[in-house]
């Protein structure tokens, strides 16, 4: 086999039903268990609607997660699951992809799950770039341990752990799965159904790992920390949401827009730019989404959301099976030739 | 001249030299050539953890020892017959261990002021009488190599490199060893370096023709062939037979195998091998990580593969979490530790029997997990199969034990015919009507295999405490305690064979009681004492947790059980917290293993007090 059958989108291979679905299928018998008010819900409740319209079998889509508040989610999904240990998700979960190319694999991870604890296996997972799809939901803070600060949460953050101000320095976790090299990169609001339903969307028809960023607020440990997003005023001067080949506009009526500036980017008011000097998003260059994800500061001040990068690039699954595959088609599996190997001596009677 | 040929019954030769030197490349070619000969062997490698130590030390010194014999031989022997030294720091680091009478053949070439001072020679050993108890034949190899790759254009560099080729040679001579297959081997080796491929035949040709010619030698040697049971057979190693293992078991079993794995010593020839082998459906995956390593394994077993993971032991320390999760989930998984040398780094490239308690414990809360220790090289590929057979029935993560002895050091092999293997095919669970997660076998008291894919079956599986039966989140405090005592349970209740007690006379009155690869250096001496009246029983443990049924009662039945290990006594703090006997431990953790010479000694004063 010279070439590898990339077989996009990210669900070739995965079997699909006729029989209509509805987001009630989805929803498995365990009592959802998450504080009132979490956003965990909403994200729930948009994959639980989303995952239908895929038409896939459900008994071949399988999530895998962690440990955190987040990594409860496998339950409540009425399709395979399993909920693993701290950080490993990824790790477990490229074991299963690689096993079965006919199954639709999901990781659900939290920030300390996944760039504290799993950090390692967070970036050399989208490296590798493995068929998975992994939400990470970040709330900036340490839900299930009862309020420490996470390696998402800025500087001086008061918590249990930082009585006087936390003085580390937080992932920009775009930026981070950018620098690894990630296929896809998206990022999404949970209160934002319509917007994280089109990321995950395009996170699922991708072949490779997706790696989608969503805002999730904690209500008990640090809410309110995207509340600058939520409001209609503020969130026309702050979000930034990028479609793949148009330019980058925002606020009302595009009062917005973003320009090069040095090796970045920036904003500017389009009024004071000429039209062709907005950048146009290109999800093929690395380096401008990369550009656009420094874009999104930790204060909120401005933050990009939509599909930074969408690459095509072999799957690490794909090409251990195709080199698996030409194994088996040209030398036969001999078990007794494998044995006796080259020198072999024989003892008479 | 006519040399005198001497009928030998058993050699062991050890080659020493810098580690640059390749003196394991030259230990493996003897050991093959003894091999197609028909003779028995076993062989130990030697090595420093470091690639290249800096030349010429001590602590660069690798050695490989090979004892080889008409007879079949259960160790790599205590003391060389034959000591070949390549430099000053090797004969410094090896000639303690040449009795006396010892033939001693050394490379004078590297005996240079520089080079003894380097090691710690006040004056040169060669012109002292210090080596006059030995038969010593100075040898200027790396010259006589050089002269005999005069014509070939060589640099002088690659010319003296084949020097080892030469000792080779010289000793292919002396043991009447045939060459036809070594010749073959370099050529094979170097094919893509002609003149290197040449240049080594002609080293090696050049190491013969010399003992041939000169009148150096007055004797040969011969060792017949040895007398083993009617077969086929081969050299492997340990390393080796464990990957033939995990093929056959996928042959066996019929599904596929993912290796997720990290390289570490001296357990990375198992990803080496497995890595050549997909076309039985093998997969391997070089993690970023021990953890990553075993997720990937388990992951892989959820999907309905074997799950294998390889590792050393600071490598089983790192996979203790992903373990536990494996004995949660009841899923199959195969955990290979090949032992060295610890705690911490600790000696790589040493052997040790020290994590026994590790792979019992080593996890949090209750986590029993079935513990597995191949006795040989040759024996890792039953004892891996076994391993295998009891994850696929009873669901669970199974510790295999090698270690470095047995991993590196090789053994003839008689290869089984593969129409006599087990089958170890399983059924996947695939009826919606009766299926629980978390119900139960009867027999094993195994959970259903249900991968996902299968209709009807969605279920959700988790680290967390599972409701018995539909294997729901429990915090229930009796439903706790039950699981745990289910998992228990199941372990004890894991169907193996029963220990086979060797006692040829009927008559011995103490046991010695071994696991792993001490069998070799055990079985010697208890063949030692024998001859010497004393009778003496050996049971061999491949089956550590659980033990054998008949165990209990095999320890009772004998006034003494002393059990020798390559730790502090771990085996021995089992046996009498289950059996309440009263073992003597006898251990020694010198990254080396046993000689049979020292256990004789340590035997025969048991046996001896227990008649007096």
């Amino acid at each position: 086999m010279t070439a590898i059958d990339l077989g996009i989108p990210g669900l070739t291979g995965v079997p699909t039903t006729d029989e209509k679905q509805s987001a009630r299928d989805y929803k498995s018998d365990q009592e959802v268990r998450w504080c009132p008010g979490c956003g965990d819900y909403i994200v729930l409740n948009a994959v639980q609607s989303f995952l239908p319209t895929l038409g896939l079998k459900r008994e071949n889509i399988v999530f895998v997660s962690g440990i955190g508040c987040s990594s409860r989610f496998p339950y409540y999904m009425n399709t395979y699951g399993m909920h693993s240990i701290h950080g490993r998700a990824p790790a477990i979960a490229t074991g299963l992809a690689v096993a079965r190319p006919d199954l639709s694999v999901w990781v659900v991870t939290g920030d300390g799950d996944a760039l504290s604890i799993g950090g390692n296996h967070l970036i050399h997972t989208l490296r590798r770039n493995v068929n998975l799809k992994i939400l990470l939901f970040n709330n900036r803070i340490y839900g299930l341990t009862k309020g420490q600060y996470s390696p998402t949460s800025e500087p001086g953050k008061v918590t249990k752990s930082t009585p006087i101000g936390s003085v580390d320095h937080p992932f920009n976790p775009v930026s981070l799965a950018l620098g690894a090299e990630a296929s896809f990169v998206g990022r999404a609001m949970d209160s934002d159904k319509a917007g994280l339903t089109s990321v995950l969307r395009q996170a699922a028809e991708h072949r490779g790992s997706a790696l989608v960023e969503i805002y999730q607020n904690c209500p008990i440990f640090n809410d309110g920390a995207f509340d600058v997003l939520k409001d209609a005023d503020e969130a026309q001067r702050r979000i930034i949401n990028v479609v793949d080949g148009e330019p980058i506009r925002f606020g009302r009526e595009g009062e917005y827009c973003v320009v090069r500036e040095g090796f970045g980017l920036a904003v500017a008011k389009s009024a004071d730019v000429d039209a062709s000097d907005v950048v146009v998003h290109d999800a093929s260059d690395l380096n401008l989404s990369f550009a656009l994800s420094r874009l999104s500061t930790q204060d909120l001040t401005h933050t990009v959301t939509g599909v930074f990068r969408r690459a095509d690039r072999t799957t690490y699954d794909d090409g251990v099976r195709a080199q698996v595959n030409e194994a088996k088609a040209s030398k036969a599996a001999d078990l007794s030739k494998l044995l006796h190997g080259k020198d072999t001596w024989t003892v008479v009677g | 001249m006519s040399t005198e040929t001497r009928k030998l019954d058993r050699v062991v030769i050890r080659f020493a030299g810098d580690s640059g030197d390749g003196m394991q490349l030259t230990g493996d070619r003897f050991t093959s050539e003894a091999a197609a000969f028909g003779n028995d062997l076993a062989t130990q490698p030697n090595f420093p953890a470091e690639i290249r130590a800096p030349q010429g030390t001590l602590p660069g010194v690798s050695s490989f020892q090979l004892h080889f014999a008409d007879y079949d031989i259960l160790t790599p022997g205590d003391r060389p017959d034959v000591l070949v030294a390549m430099n000053p720091a090797a004969l410094k680091a090896n000639v303690v261990d040449l009795p006396d009478g010892g033939i001693l053949i050394v490379n004078t070439d590297e005996f240079s002021k520089r080079n003894l001072t380097k090691v710690g020679y006040d004056s040169n050993p060669l012109e002292d009488d210090s080596l006059e108890k030995f038969q010593v034949h100075k040898i200027a190899m790396a010259t006589l190599t050089i002269g005999a790759l005069e014509e070939t254009g060589l640099g002088k560099k690659d010319a003296e490199r084949a020097k080892n080729m030469f000792a080779l040679g010289l000793l292919s001579w002396m043991y009447h060893r045939p060459t036809e297959g070594t010749e073959r081997f370099l050529r094979e080796k170097f094919a893509k370096k002609p003149d290197i491929a040449e240049a080594n035949v002609l080293a090696f040709r050049a190491g013969w023709n010399y003992g041939e010619t000169t009148e150096a030698f007055a004797v040969t040697y011969e060792v017949a062939p040895a007398k083993l049971n009617v077969g086929t057979y081969r050299q492997i190693t340990g390393n080796t037979a464990t990957a033939y293992g995990i093929v056959a078991a996928a042959q066996l079993s019929k599904l596929p195998v993912v290796l997720g794995t990290y390289p570490i010593t001296p357990a990375s020839d198992i990803l080496h091998e497995l890595s050549k082998h997909k076309n039985f459906d093998i997969t391997t995956v070089q993690a970023e990580d021990e953890i990553a390593g075993i997720g990937i394994a388990l992951g892989a077993s959820y999907g309905g593969a074997i799950g294998v993971t390889s590792t050393s032991g600071p490598g089983i320390a790192l996979k203790s979490e992903t373990i536990g999760l494996g004995v949660m989930t009841e899923l199959p998984l195969l955990v290979i530790d090949v032992q060295r040398g610890g705690p911490s780094t600790g000696l790589p490239t040493k052997t040790e029997q020290a994590d026994l308690l590790q792979a019992m414990f080593g996890r949090n809360g209750e986590s029993p997990v079935p513990v597995v220790a191949p006795q040989s090289p040759s024996d890792c590929f039953d004892a891996v199969v076994d391993a295998t057979r009891i994850a696929l029935k009873y669901r669970t993560p199974v510790l295999f034990l090698s270690d470095g002895a047995i991993a590196n050091g090789s053994e003839p092999w008689m290869i089984p015919d593969v129409e006599t293997l087990p089958d170890l095919t399983v059924e996947f669970a695939t009826d919606p009507e009766t299926f629980q997660p978390y119900s139960r076998d009867p027999e094993t008291l195994a959970r259903p295999w249900a991968v996902p894919g299968t209709p009807g079956l969605q279920h959700r599986i988790g680290g967390l405490e599972k409701q018995d039966v539909t294997g729901n989140i429990s915090y229930d405090p009796e439903n706790h305690d039950k699981m745990v005592r289910l998992r228990q349970a199941k372990v004890d209740g894991i169907e193996v064979p029963d220990v086979v007690v060797e006692d040829p006379s009927g008559e011995a009155r103490v046991l010695v009681v071994g696991w792993g690869s001490s069998y070799g250096p055990i079985g010697a001496a208890a063949r030692r004492v024998r001859k010497l009246g004393l009778p003496v029983a050996h049971a061999h443990l491949r089956h550590l947790n659980p033990f054998p049924k008949n165990l209990g009662d095999v320890l009772k039945s004998y006034d003494k059980v002393i059990v020798p290990e390559m730790n502090l006594g771990q085996l021995a703090m089992l046996l009498r917290a289950k059996y309440l006997v009263d073992v003597v431990s006898y251990t020694k953790v010198q990254g080396l293993p046993f000689k049979a010479e020292e256990l004789q000694d340590v035997l025969a004063d048991v046996i001896k007090g227990v008649s007096a």
